[in-house]
């Protein structure tokens, strides 16, 4: 697919104070970000948080509001159509025209980058080998499970063997298996040293395929980094979980105090971050706590999230 | 430079780009054109049959000054051609337009691309010309097999069809995209398209109209268009050759704003998103 461009280590993406309004309300309020050559770059938040609406702007689909953008060295609002021929976007809707066959979605788009039709042709069929959808070739969009239309977008956005591939929660609303072939491909694609941004509200999909990540909440940036550094940053090693029967958690206001350095009180479960998780459990037994059941897992994004808004990713 | 920098086509011209909307939506057709094909001929068929013949049998018995010896299947043949291009446009500019910018958003799918709303709106209406001449000229076909025309003029009356066709679509196409659902079309069809179809001189000349209203056919694009394309068809064109510029003029006027205001409403819709 597309190969790294050797020019430098100049940012592909350049965001400073990029802002987004759509009338008297900001969608995206300032927010800096880079993104370098070859990397898998992140904006994890929940719905609303301006997710799609950065991403439409580096897409040069929607004008800027204020501050600066550059993709790809260029700036948007002049060299718009330059910028889209480099781009392989995967939109948070398909877009994909029903009315066509499998095959037929992915020769129209590479025309509209002004390929010829034999070599359009040549590529999409090389992309249904790359999405596992060959034997769907000559069938219509519209029977296809969410997955396959999926993996159909992702090959789409690479007909024009983008320099850079956005992809806009590229798994919401599939089922888990689904999920895996989706990322099993775009894990190959950054393996080829394809620079991919994407959006989700998915904290193990940020972890699995980020290599470094913002976390974005009501339209600004709140953290930024890698998997690794957001949860040691913001953070234990360790999470307890407890559990108490209906209306016991209520009762116990207080009797959390002290235990592992932080704790949150979720509707249905007690939180206790510690970098030993082990040690939390017996430490609350012999205050006599006596949970319905107890977990203790390693930290994620999820509860980096949690620290920072003091919500969850998803609600 | 990559491989793929050196296979990436350079900066094409508007024409080019506007032509590859026109392509996707050909390809659409392929799909849907045998169905389609059968209307175009069924339709004509059966309007000329039922009014020009069937209607048109008592029409031609009564003493009659207006229609001054054209029979009124003669008459009726270019109303027709000119309202059914009108419908035909219309239905193009609604309900296909909305569907690309909201329901299938494949317009959204484009705009991700080099192209731009631009290209989207002349694509657009590049098709819908196409598919106009077509139907005006199947149309035509049969109007000539009914011995329903008196000009081989007809020839030049299928294009003045498809602008009048056109002098709908555009402005109509410009007014879709500020929409999210359907529901005002019908009533562009109900109290706009009907109205005109009834009172632009399709099936009776304007001159029947008390003499007050006949001014307002001059707001009436169809009206333009017919005057031209039966002027056309009864070899009368050379009567008044100039009235028959103004006609033109003004169809090609409404045509070119309607599509200015169409590429401005359909950048700001791929805009929002
Ligand atoms: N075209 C638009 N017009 C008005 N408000 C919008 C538009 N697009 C998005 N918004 C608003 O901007 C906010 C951020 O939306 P979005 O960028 O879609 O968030 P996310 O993708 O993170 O869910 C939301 O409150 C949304 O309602
Ligand atoms: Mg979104």
């Amino acid at each position: 697919m597309s190969e790294q461009r050797v020019a430098g280590t100049a940012p592909l993406i350049q965001a400073r104070g990029l802002t987004k309004r759509f009338g008297t309300f900001t969608a995206v309020d300032a927010v800096d970000f880079d993104v370098q050559p070859g990397e898998a770059f992140g904006f994890l938040g929940p719905n609303g948080a301006g997710k799609t609406s950065t991403m439409r702007m580096i897409g040069c689909t929607s004008p800027i509001s204020d501050g600066t953008l550059l993709v790809l060295g260029m700036d948007p609002r002049t060299e718009g159509a330059k910028i889209r021929g480099r781009l392989g976007v995967v939109p948070q809707q398909d877009t994909l025209d029903n009315e066509l066959t499998v095959r037929e979605n992915l020769i129209i788009y590479g025309r509209y980058f002004g390929f010829s039709r034999p070599e359009c042709a040549r590529r999409a069929d090389e992309l249904l080998e790359f999405v596992q959808l060959t034997d769907r070739g000559k069938d219509l969009v519209e029977p296809l499970s969410g997955g396959m239309k999926r993996r159909l977008t992702i090959a789409r956005s690479l007909i024009n063997e983008p320099d850079l591939m956005l992809l806009d929660e590229p798994t919401t609303g599939l089922d888990p298996q689904a999920r895996h072939l989706v990322w099993d491909r775009l894990y190959r694609l950054k393996q080829r040293g394809v620079t991919l941004v994407l959006t989700t509200h998915y904290m193990d999909e940020a972890e699995q395929l980020c290599d470094r990540l913002v976390v974005m909440d009501k339209a600004k940036i709140v953290a930024e980094g890698s998997p690794r550094q957001l949860i040691e940053r913001y953070s234990t090693r360790e999470v307890a979980e407890f559990r108490f029967p209906a209306g016991v958690q209520e009762t116990l206001d207080g009797q959390f105090e002290g235990l592992g350095s932080r704790i949150e009180k979720l509707p249905d479960r007690v939180l206790a971050y510690a970098d030993d998780g082990e040690a939390v459990v017996i430490a609350a037994r012999e205050r006599g706590l006596h949970p319905e059941t107890v977990l203790v897992r390693r930290s994620t994004l999820e509860d980096v999230f949690l620290r920072l808004t003091g919500r969850s990713l998803i609600e | 430079m990559t491989a793929a920098a050196m296979t990436r086509p350079t900066q094409a011209s508007p024409w080019a780009t506007a032509g590859r909307v026109f392509e996707h939506r050909a390809r659409q057709y392929r799909r849907l054109y045998r169905a389609s094909l059968f209307g175009s001929f069924g339709i004509p068929a059966l309007f000329l049959t039922a009014m020009g013949f069937g209607l048109g049998t008592y029409v031609d018995r009564t003493p009659d000054t207006v229609l001054a010896g054209v029979s009124y299947v003669q008459f009726l043949a270019p109303g027709l051609l000119a309202a059914s291009l009108m419908q035909t446009a219309s239905f193009e500019a609604t309900y296909p337009i909305l569907g690309g910018l909201q329901w299938n958003r494949i317009f959204h799918a484009m705009a991700a691309t080099p192209l731009e709303g631009r290209d989207v709106a002349l694509g657009n209406i590049a098709w819908i010309t196409l598919r106009l001449t077509l139907v005006g000229t199947i149309f035509a076909a049969v109007i000539v097999a009914f011995g329903a025309t008196r000009s081989w003029l007809i020839v030049f009356a299928v294009p003045v069809a498809v602008l009048t066709g056109l002098a709908f679509a555009t402005p109509i196409m410009a007014f879709t995209a500020t929409q999210r659902t359907p529901d005002k079309f019908a009533q562009i069809f109900r109290f706009g398209l009907t109205p005109l179809f009834l009172f632009s001189g399709t099936f009776f000349p304007i001159e029947s109209l008390p003499t007050f209203l006949q001014p307002v056919a001059w707001l009436s694009p169809l009206w333009h268009g017919v005057a031209v394309v039966r002027a056309l068809m009864l070899g009368t064109i050379g009567d008044q050759p100039l009235l028959a510029a103004v006609h033109i003029l003004v169809l090609l006027a409404i045509t070119f704003g309607g599509a200015l205001l169409a590429i401005r409403t359909i950048r700001e819709r791929l805009k929002r998103g």
